[in-house]
């Protein structure tokens, strides 16, 4: 490897490094600030997780220098796809069965 | 060089290729696996019948440490990865070790975790709850324990005989693996440990 390869490695490491640092504190922060309302803090939580993977499979797995690139995202795809439909699924049914498993509630009993 | 060893060359590197893409198919497989836990801790995170639930299961302080280590761990593996695509073995062998020091106090911060939360009497047993939980971060700790091994063998490897093509490719495989135990620790402490800490 020639050192301006070398350089250029070490840059996109350290980059990753930052981001993924970044995208790890501010979750934490949202939390022990207690600032947001639920929702909001919620939703800072998944979207920060949600970068910091692509963070992670960008600069740390560096999928494009694999030596099967192309199939390699696409099985990576595929696994989304699945892990979408299986724990998706998974818990559309559990959380709609525990819904309908509910007491009414007293006030509509006789 | 003649065209035998041209071509000794030319069918190593292939094996190696199909050892990464090998790898990589086990990787999303176990991925799948990860998902299912998840999905599973979801469903049953109401399942603990009023008594201790996601709130003030785990300790903030602690839980960031965890994630700094393992962050840190997924830093110092790419510079191992770096120092050994510049041929240089020892500050390989540096980065490697370091790792695993972070690897392995990420390690005893999690059982310790654990056994508070026994002590606690709050063990996998007590409801629906807990077994998720325990399941799903014991997964990932068992996961992190075989990479600490792998981490020790290849180090040995290295010391022992040195860099050459096979050893490479074992430690760019290494490398996928530590980094997606990272990526799984997102998940968890996303959807485990800080919506205990939301009110």
């Amino acid at each position: 490897m020639t050192p301006d390869a070398e350089k250029r490695s070490r840059r996109n490491l350290l980059t990753g490094f930052g981001l993924a640092a970044v995208l790890t504190i501010i979750p934490f922060a949202v939390v022990v600030s207690g600032l947001l309302p639920s929702p909001a803090a919620y939703a800072v939580i998944a979207l920060s997780a949600l970068i910091q993977v692509l963070v992670h499979l960008r600069y740390f797995f560096r999928l494009e220098r694999m030596a099967a690139a192309r199939e390699s995202i696409a099985v990576l795809a595929f696994a989304t796809v699945l892990i979408l439909i299986m724990t998706g699924g998974s818990l559309w049914i559990m959380f709609d069965l525990h819904h309908r498993m509910m007491p009414p509630p007293m006030t509509d009993l006789p | 060089m003649s065209d035998a060893s041209q071509l000794i060359d030319t069918e190593e590197s292939e094996t190696l290729a199909a050892r990464e893409f090998g790898f990589w198919l086990f990787l999303m497989s176990d991925a799948i696996v990860f998902a299912l836990l998840f999905a599973t801790y979801a469903v049953l995170s109401q399942g603990h019948g009023g008594s201790q639930g996601p709130a003030g299961l785990f300790d903030l302080t602690r839980s960031g440490l965890e994630t700094g280590l393992l962050l840190l761990s997924s830093l110092s593996f790419g510079l191992a990865v770096l120092a050994l695509d510049m041929d240089r073995r020892w500050p390989t062998i540096f980065w490697l070790l370091a790792t695993a020091l972070l690897g392995l106090s990420f390690l005893v911060l999690e059982i310790s975790d654990f056994r508070d939360l026994i002590a606690r009497g709050l063990a996998p047993q007590e409801n629906g709850f807990l077994s998720a939980v325990f399941v799903l971060i014991g997964a990932h700790g068992l996961h992190v324990a075989m990479g600490l091994l792998w981490i020790a063998i290849l180090s040995a490897q290295l010391i022992i005989q040195g860099i050459d093509a096979p050893f490479r490719s074992r430690l760019l495989r290494l490398g996928y693996y530590w980094h997606f135990l990272d990526i799984v620790w997102i998940g968890i402490y996303s959807v485990v440990i800080l919506p205990g800490f939301i009110t």
